[in-house]
């Protein structure tokens, strides 16, 4: 076995989907980049991304496939549409989330319902990469997760892999599939290594992950806190709590199954999603919880988010922002009890 | 100009076609037989007629919430057409779309879109696609005077000149973004400088007149896929209609009205129709024959069924759990 970071297991799922499917194309902003000027011509692909996700496609595959586009995300992402559903399998990069304010019609009113609304004889077999995630110290317009902001639109499926065998899987169930899916990369994961096989197969979408199989207390943990989730989860051990962690991995499809069973056992649930705390996937997951399994629970769902303010810059204001392992101690230690 | 006779059938019909058609949409739009919004394009018939019969039948195109006469002008159906205007099962888009989103895949229309300048994006993408696998279809975005201000069109516009991509951005004119009239809203004094700004060629021509507007675009297809090279095209005409079936209008004078009257396609094109060797008997059954195929479509839409009120969950995704819709 060998391990790879995140990075390095996106890059690689793109290059044998592009190896694989010669319809495969990539466009967005500086994923090849440093072009430079017609005198002083200087690197090519010298950026692949601001954190080189995508380096060296251009190189391998050639600009006609690897579109290095303007910053016109509404153009790119419509064409997107429209390439999806006349044969290509786009891939647009989403330099940022935050971003998706320019180009949100593209996605909301015509990437998801143009199957739907217009009678069912067309799909939009497309991908969106985007970077999401606090903790980088990139203030609040390159900090955000939204994850919810698509969960939210029928017709768009959402990923939001934690690690690099995930990420290595799903991104290849997300080229394949036909429909369009946001597939979300967190910065903060990218350089985090694990195992990843050299024959990895697709990860089918809609399918959660025990990341730690336990009796006492359910932890539903979202994309990065399913780091923090696991660092309070081994020191609770110490005192005898045995927690369950469950990793969606994708929030549309969601694998409610996964989560229901889990409470089912424990009663006892807490939800961890780093993003803003209103209408978001804990609010969502935490309502379905009450709905489905009202009767198995021992105690109140605790949800633990970030506050509901923007991402601020300063280090200890961001620390204060992001939910913290401390946190999720004191609240395994409250629902075990009550 | 050399067109043979059977498109100049093809031609005089659809446009006979798509006028009664939406004269008939107005009657039902005032008897409020129909729910939702109506928007129809009479004074567009001639743009809808002539670049479509200068595009081949799979050409790709992008239409806008005032579709009728492009799907009309496309060979969609009009019996499909209109019971998806009446919500029927037997809808072109079995009724999920209504008459804001008339749009049929199979027959080149990429979508009809009620979002104001989302069709360019769509279109180059469409002719992206062509280019990077070799395909020989043309594509085609219609839009408004209103849509020239909106970022995605020129976004779209850009990205098409700099990709070399062959397409045609198509500027119907028609005097009014919505309730404001072109002279309030243009920037550069003719609107199809606007292209300028993206080293596009471009053309304007007569909206008012079919033949006009099919020999333009014919020239104009030539020309970008030969160029590889988008090209803009503004054809100017008048908006006849409201902005919707329901619109008071009070924007636009009377005599305004009156006087672009005296420019009517329809008009126009049966004044022209001698010159292509059509006597006054030919015209008048062509115009029959439309009549009867518009009423048989209105008689076939209002007695077809509803769609089951569960069919709203059929084809949001390819492959989703359907518990998971609802």
């Amino acid at each position: 076995m060998r391990e790879l970071t995140v990075k390095e297991a996106i890059n690689e799922a793109l290059v044998e989907s592009f190896e694989n499917d010669k319809n495969v194309i990539l466009m967005g902003e500086d994923i090849a980049g440093g072009k430079g000027r017609e005198n002083y011509p200087g690197t090519q692909d010298s950026w692949g991304g601001p954190f080189g996700v995508t380096q060296g496609l251009l190189t391998k595959f050639g600009p006609e496939r690897v579109r290095d586009t303007t910053i016109t995300e509404a153009g790119f992402f419509g064409a997107a549409v429209g390439a999806a559903m006349t044969g290509l399998r786009p891939i647009v990069e989403l330099m940022y989330v935050d971003f998706a304010g320019v180009c949100f019609d593209q996605l909301m009113n015509q990437a998801a319902k143009m199957r739907y609304m217009f009678g069912g004889k067309q799909s939009v077999p497309m991908v969106v990469r985007t970077v999401v995630g606090a903790g980088f110290r990139a203030g609040s317009e390159h900090s955000q997760t939204l994850y919810s902001l698509y969960a939210h639109i029928p017709g768009l499926k959402v990923v939001a892999p934690y690690d690099a065998f995930d990420a290595k899987g799903l991104l290849l169930s997300a080229i394949k599939d036909d429909d369009p899916v946001i597939f979300m990369e967190h910065k903060r994961l990218y350089m985090t290594k694990c195992d990843v096989p050299e024959d990895m197969k697709p990860i089918p979408l809609g399918k959660g992950r025990i990341r730690r199989p336990g009796k006492d207390v359910t932890i539903i943990a979202i994309q990065r806190m399913n780091l923090f989730a696991e660092e309070a989860a081994q020191k609770i051990s110490e005192e005898n709590i045995d927690c369950e962690i469950i990793d969606p991995r994708t929030y549309s499809p969601l694998d409610e199954e996964l989560i229901f069973e889990s409470v089912r056992k424990t009663g006892r649930v807490i939800v961890i999603d780093e993003s803003n705390p209103k209408c978001s996937l804990a609010s969502e997951i935490t309502s379905l919880i009450s709905e489905k399994c009202f009767s198995d629970l021992k105690t109140a769902v605790i949800k633990i988010t970030a506050p509901h303010t923007p991402i601020p810059f300063s280090p200890p204001m961001e620390d204060f922002y992001i939910p913290s392992t401390k946190k999720i101690i004191e609240a395994i230690k409250k629902v075990h009890n009550a | 100009m050399n067109i043979d006779k059977n498109k100049l059938n093809w031609i005089y019909k659809k446009l006979f076609t798509i006028r009664f058609f939406e004269e008939r949409i107005k009657k039902i739009a005032k008897e409020k037989s129909v729910p939702g919004y109506l928007h129809t394009c009479i004074g567009s018939e001639a743009i809808c007629v002539g670049v479509m019969s200068a595009l081949n039948d799979d050409d790709w195109i992008s239409s806008t919430y005032r579709n009728h006469g492009h799907a009309i002008a496309k060979n969609c159906e009009l019996k499909q057409i209109t019971s998806e205007i009446y919500g029927r099962s037997t809808g072109i888009c079995k009724g999920r779309g209504g008459s804001m989103h008339i749009s049929d895949f199979d027959k080149g229309m990429l979508g009809s879109f009620g979002i104001v300048a989302a069709g360019p994006p769509v279109v180059l993408g469409a002719a992206l696609q062509e280019k990077i696998n070799g395909g020989t279809k043309m594509s085609a975005t219609f839009f408004g005077d209103g849509a020239i201000h909106n970022g995605a069109f020129h976004e779209a516009a850009g990205l098409a000149k700099l990709w070399d991509i062959p397409m045609l951005f198509v500027c119907e004119n028609n005097g009014y973004a919505e309730a404001t009239a072109t002279d309030w809203h243009l920037n550069t004094k003719e609107l199809k400088d606007i292209a300028k700004a993206y080293d596009m060629i471009s053309y304007q021509g007569d909206g008012n007149n079919v033949f006009e507007v099919h020999q333009i675009t014919r020239d104009a297809i030539i020309e970008s896929k030969t160029k590889n090279t988008p090209i803009f095209l503004e054809f100017n005409n008048y908006r006849f209609s409201g902005q919707y079936e329901g619109d008071t209008q009070l924007y636009q004078p009377l005599e305004e009205i009156e006087e672009a009257k005296k420019n009517d396609p329809i008009k126009k094109s049966i004044e022209m129709a001698s010159g292509y060797n059509f006597s006054s008997d030919e015209i008048k059954k062509i115009q029959t024959d439309a009549l009867n195929e518009v009423n048989e479509a209105f008689d076939f839409a209002e007695t077809q069924p509803w769609p089951n009120p569960e069919d709203a969950l059929e084809e949001v995704y390819v492959n989703y759990p359907k518990e998971l819709l609802r």
